[in-house]
């Protein structure tokens, strides 16, 4: 098509309008109520154009450009009729940019400039509406809204949450949740996309105001320190005080974060890299107390310790914990110490806590222990199917790409869950299953489709094996009894089975409600045998997708932060792969796997030192009473931290790290791309980043690692890792690959296992699997079931989130989700304090009456130190991954009268 | 096929299920507004965007009685504007509002189609022509006292 602008004669070989053409050859056509992330509306007039040959003025953003097509963008008819529409807006708009937070990044200001106007002809006539003030982290004035329409859009067609509507007509009409006007009092998820898109001053940032002006702040592109999808975000920072003023999600990666969300955690939740709690020097315990100390004395004292806890009892005496929390090249480097320097392969993170067994699960059906798909892909699903995950919460940005999938695309949407999660209101079916009967369920979903022949015949021959031992065990299975076992009845199994089975392409995705059990690797096994018999592996909009929780619980598994595997899953125990470690890091290495971390907490005998690196056990790990007592009894306990939390208090060395803004390095988001993390801040103090710590405790061990900078680390991951061997920092600058890279041309791998599985032969294995109830069931005692989870507004152990004034305001208390049927009989109402006991310990807990629980089933999130989840949840091991059973524990509950207040501790009151 | 609020569950009914409440109880409280949301799985907001944007919805309870006062070209000419004023001074209270005792509602019309007897009021459907303040003061105290025994102030 070729098209003139200006003048100009331009070629496009694709359907556009007039603005992104445009926008493409760089003439600028101001816009109010344009983003792209949302559809165009044509509503602010302000993108007007003039096209040769026709009377009328057009809307450049909703004009498609045709071949032939002559088009003004600023001639004085045009210029007139945006300098009308700036002046109607200007007629109702106060006139006080000296104190708005858009000054300097307002659409309308920069109009009003550019057309010279002081006052409208018009006069002003301001609205005088009362100022929003009721949301804690958004702020709302109406009186400078500009009727856009953009936070409507954002809210509706992006999030999909549509807390706005244009509410009332004509002059008058204006966005506003329903029906009090009232943000605070709507069911907003406080992603702030509406402030995000807001062209002007109308809907700003709480937290942000009156922090810096526009000019006075630097942008940083990096990644979101939270969960695993990895949102890509713009952070703006003050670099005169060494703050953070706000968070935009960064346009570029549409991939993503669609190029303009954030969930509450991206966008508000960066308070706590700048309190006052963080730890800026290195400490030394003497005499039961933290001492201050320099970086070399802690460093030797650390390194001489360890010494001689190696030299007394070995090397296998020492555990490491790595983190997700931190980047690629710090893990790498971590299980490099453990395994090069100290030479121990007892090397674990909280993957064994999240998902140890999709590695197990996934790796001996399919080979790869990844989401074998991309987070875009859903898009193209005809069926998705969730099971034991809750994305709206604990992905959500994912999670609104699924409403979208469903809404927008029509995808169908099965959930399995045993709590009516806000993605299980939308679902065509809900099966709400018991706690723990995940592999029932799926054996009865296979029953069904192996009975009725709707699995994929050609598929199973040409790219699997083994097959014919799953039908074996399936044809054992009764549907009667899975009835029983489920609690949800045949029709809905029967159903949903079909429903999976005759779509062209269905997406299963899970998390931790699936992987957290004693059966963790039969249920992650199941759903790669069902997803195989369908032939759903290996093309768009299908696949076995694992969501991981933390930010870069991917990375810590790919580099190599496990017991029994170095970087890029190569197999600690196979004498060819550690040859070539061996003579890679220069030095002999340990042939046998090593202990996982939860084996590592229960065995006081053998492990007596541990260094711990961003991790809060005592909250987050199972029978936590028990971890406590662990940590104690160490001989030497070195932590690596950012905070003071309940695990480091037991700690003879704690030093002081750098926060995910303030160093540089990778994340791998959840599926499996690898990218950028970019320093915003100093890190305050003496804090440095891990990989440095690292580099010089390694040293003071006997081992020189000299890095300047962690892309050095990269070029070095990059030479013994095959699935990360084209991964540069170049390559990656503007945006992420997805592993396998096999070399530095390789464009990356949107989807695994297309053609072939990762296995010699290529072909998937079905693994024959049997229903194994969970260890712990309730009983008259103990008669109900306790699941665990996460919250959308909390973070882990809540070290982070709970920093964050505004997130505690919204919630700042621990709670139990009970359902009104047993609160009822139990005599207890919303906000009463109850007390919940299991086999291991008892806690008091707020109780919150919800009828997203099915009675008989009570949801503690673990983020809250004051009443730790982690006390009740006993240390039930699934054999092959060890992760413990977070989903199932049986626990009694008794309403306490006399106790009003369930106190969080001192460091949260103190951010509220 | 399950029914509610006379309508079947389909988002497309909105406007039917808000004219059938509005019917029965003269009003959309919040809780209506809920229950519909919820009942044909439509956002709050959207409910509240289409009950503001048209004229016949109201979403606060109305009175007994509701007196509309024409503003249309006639009655504009013929005083129509004086009368709405001194309704609205006498009653103490604003266009779309009620009074506390819940007898009256004011409400403005852009024509009653009643413009040979400019100016006009509507009264619960019923047109008075050729008014002014003292005729309107003169019902409006007529009412009141028809009213007095009645006990209750609730909306209808």
């Amino acid at each position: 098509m070729r098209v003139v602008i200006d003048g100009k004669e331009y070629e496009f070989d694709r359907e556009m309008t007039i603005l992104e053409a445009a926008r493409q050859v760089g003439v600028h056509i101001p816009t109010l109520c344009y983003h792209p992330a949302v559809e165009s509306i044509g509503a602010c007039r302000m993108c007007v154009v003039e096209i040769e040959g026709s009377p009328k003025l057009f809307t450049a953003c909703t004009t498609k450009i045709k071949d032939g097509m002559v088009v003004k963008t600023n001639t004085e008819r045009v210029r007139r009729a945006r300098k009308i529409n700036t002046e109607l807006l200007l007629s109702v708009h106060p006139n006080d940019c000296m104190t708005c937070d858009a000054n300097g990044h307002c659409a309308l200001q920069d109009l009003a400039y550019q057309f010279q106007i002081k006052e409208s002809r018009w006069g002003t006539r301001l609205r005088n509406l009362p100022i929003d003030d009721s949301h804690p982290l958004i702020m709302r004035d109406l009186n400078k809204c500009i009727q856009c329409q953009l936070c409507v859009r954002v809210c509706d067609e992006v999030q999909q949450m549509s807390i706005y509507s244009m509410v009332n007509r004509g002059a008058d009409s204006l966005p506003q949740p329903g029906l009090t006007d009232k943000l605070g009092e709507s069911d907003c998820v406080s992603c702030g996309a509406c402030a995000t898109v807001c062209p002007v001053g109308a809907i700003v940032e709480k937290p942000a105001i009156g922090k810096a002006r526009w000019w006075e702040v630097k942008k940083v592109k990096t990644t979101c320190p939270y969960c695993g999808v990895g949102c890509q975000l713009d952070v703006y920072y003050d670099p005169k005080k060494n703050e953070i003023v706000r968070i935009y999600a960064s346009e570029e990666d549409v991939e993503i974060n669609d190029g303009v969300l954030t969930c509450v955690k991206g966008k508000f939740g960066y308070e706590y890299t700048m309190s006052k709690d963080r730890l800026t020097k290195p400490l030394i315990k003497k005499n039961g107390k933290f001492v201050e100390a320099t970086w070399d004395e802690a460093l030797d004292y650390a390194a001489e310790r360890i010494l001689e806890i190696k030299k007394k009892y070995g090397p296998d005496a020492i555990g490491v914990l790595s983190s997700a929390k931190c980047t690629n090249e710090e893990n790498y480097l971590m299980q490099k110490l453990a395994r090069a320097v100290i030479g121990t392969n007892n090397v674990d993170h909280c993957a064994r806590l999240c998902h140890a067994s999709t590695v197990t699960g996934l790796a001996i059906t399919l080979g790869s222990a990844a989401m074998t798909n991309n987070l875009m892909d859903i898009m193209k699903a005809e069926v998705i199917f969730i099971i034991g995950a809750n994305p709206t919460e604990n992905h959500p940005v994912y999670g609104t790409r699924i409403k979208r999938a469903v809404r927008k695309y029509g995808a169908k949407l099965i959930v399995a869950d045993p709590r009516k999660i806000e993605l299980a209101k939308m679902a065509h079916i809900h099966l709400q299953h018991r706690p723990g009967t995940d592999t029932a369920l799926l054996l009865g979903m296979m029953k069904v489709i192996i009975d009725e022949k709707l699995y994929d015949e050609e598929f199973i021959k040409e790219r699997t094996v083994g097959f014919e031992k799953v039908v074996e065990k399936v044809n054992e299975v009764d549907l009667d009894e899975v009835e029983k076992i489920t609690g949800v009845s045949k029709e809905k199994i029967v159903e949903a089975a079909r429903m999976y089975a005759k779509a062209e392409r269905a997406a299963i995705l899970y998390a931790m409600g699936i992987t957290q059990h004693v059966s963790g690797t039969e249920n992650v096994a199941s759903l790669a045998n069902l997803a195989m018999m369908t032939g759903n592996v290996g093309k768009e909009g299908a696949g076995v997708n694992p969501l991981r929780g933390q930010n870069n619980v991917q990375g810590a598994c790919d580099l190599g932060a496990l017991p029994n595997v170095y970087p890029g899953y190569q197999k600690v125990e196979d004498p060819e792969v550690r040859k070539k470690f061996e003579s890679f890091w220069g030095v002999e290495l340990p042939p046998k796997a090593g202990m996982a971390l939860t084996d590592m907490f229960l065995s006081p005998d053998k492990i007596k030192a541990m260094i711990i690196m961003a991790e809060n056990p005592v909250v987050s790990d199972p029978d936590s009473k028990r971890v406590e007592e662990f940590l104690k009894n160490l001989e030497f306990y070195l932590s690596i931290e950012i905070f003071m939390n309940e695990s480091n208090q037991y700690a003879d060395v704690i030093l002081p790290a750098a926060s995910a803004f303030e160093k540089d390095g990778t994340f791998t988001n959840t599926e499996r791309r690898i990218i950028r993390v970019r320093k915003v801040l100093e890190a305050p103090g003496q804090a440095k980043p891990d990989w440095w710590i690292i580099k010089e405790l390694a040293k003071r061990l006997g081992y020189n690692m000299e890095y300047s900078h962690p892309s050095e680390i990269m070029e070095e991951i990059r030479q013994i890792t095959p699935i990360y061997a084209g991964v540069t920092y170049e390559r990656i600058e503007k945006k992420g690959l997805q592993w396998p890279v096999r070399d530095l041309e390789h464009p990356g791998t949107p989807i695994l296992h297309v053609g072939r599985f990762n296995f010699p032969d290529g072909k998937g294995r079905f693994v024959p699997v049997e229903f194994k109830p969970p260890k712990e069931l309730p009983d008259e005692e103990y008669p109900f079931y306790l699941t665990t989870g996460r919250m959308l507004y909390h973070f882990h152990t809540g070290t982070m989130t709970r920093r964050v004034k505004g997130i505690n305001k919204i919630v700042g208390k621990a709670y139990m989700e009970i359902s009104p049927q047993d609160a009822e009989k139990l005599g207890i109402k919303d906000e009463d304090v109850v007390r919940v006991t299991s086999r291991r310990g008892s806690i008091l807990i707020h109780a919150k009456i919800t009828d997203r629980m099915q009675p008989g089933v009570v949801f503690i999130p673990f983020h809250f130190a004051e009443a730790r989840a982690n006390i009740l949840t006993g240390e039930f091991l699934d054999p092959k991954a060890r992760i413990p059973e977070f989903k199932v524990a049986a626990v009694k509950i008794e309403k306490v009268e006399g106790v009003k207040e369930v106190e969080p501790p001192e460091y949260v009151k103190k951010h509220s | 096929m399950e029914e509610k609020f006379g309508v079947p569950k389909d988002p497309s009914y909105l406007i039917k299920a808000l004219q059938h409440i509005q019917e029965e109880k003269g009003y959309i409280s919040m809780k209506d507004a809920l229950d519909v949301a919820e009942y044909l799985d439509v956002p709050l907001s959207k409910v509240y965007g289409v009950a503001t944007f048209y004229e016949q919805f109201r979403l606060k309870p109305r009175g007994k009685y509701i007196i509309r006062v024409c503003q249309g070209t006639a009655c504009h000419v013929k005083g129509g504007k004086t009368l709405l004023d001194f309704l609205k001074d006498f009653l103490g209270i604003g266009v779309g509002e009620t009074t506390d005792d819940c007898l009256f509602t004011i409400e403005r019309v852009a024509c009653l189609g009643a413009c040979a007897l400019a100016p006009a009021v509507e009264i619960n459907g019923k047109i008075y022509g050729k008014m002014n303040p003292d005729k309107l003061r003169d019902i409006i105290i007529e009412i009141k006292e028809a009213e007095k025994n009645a006990k209750s102030c609730k909306p209808v």
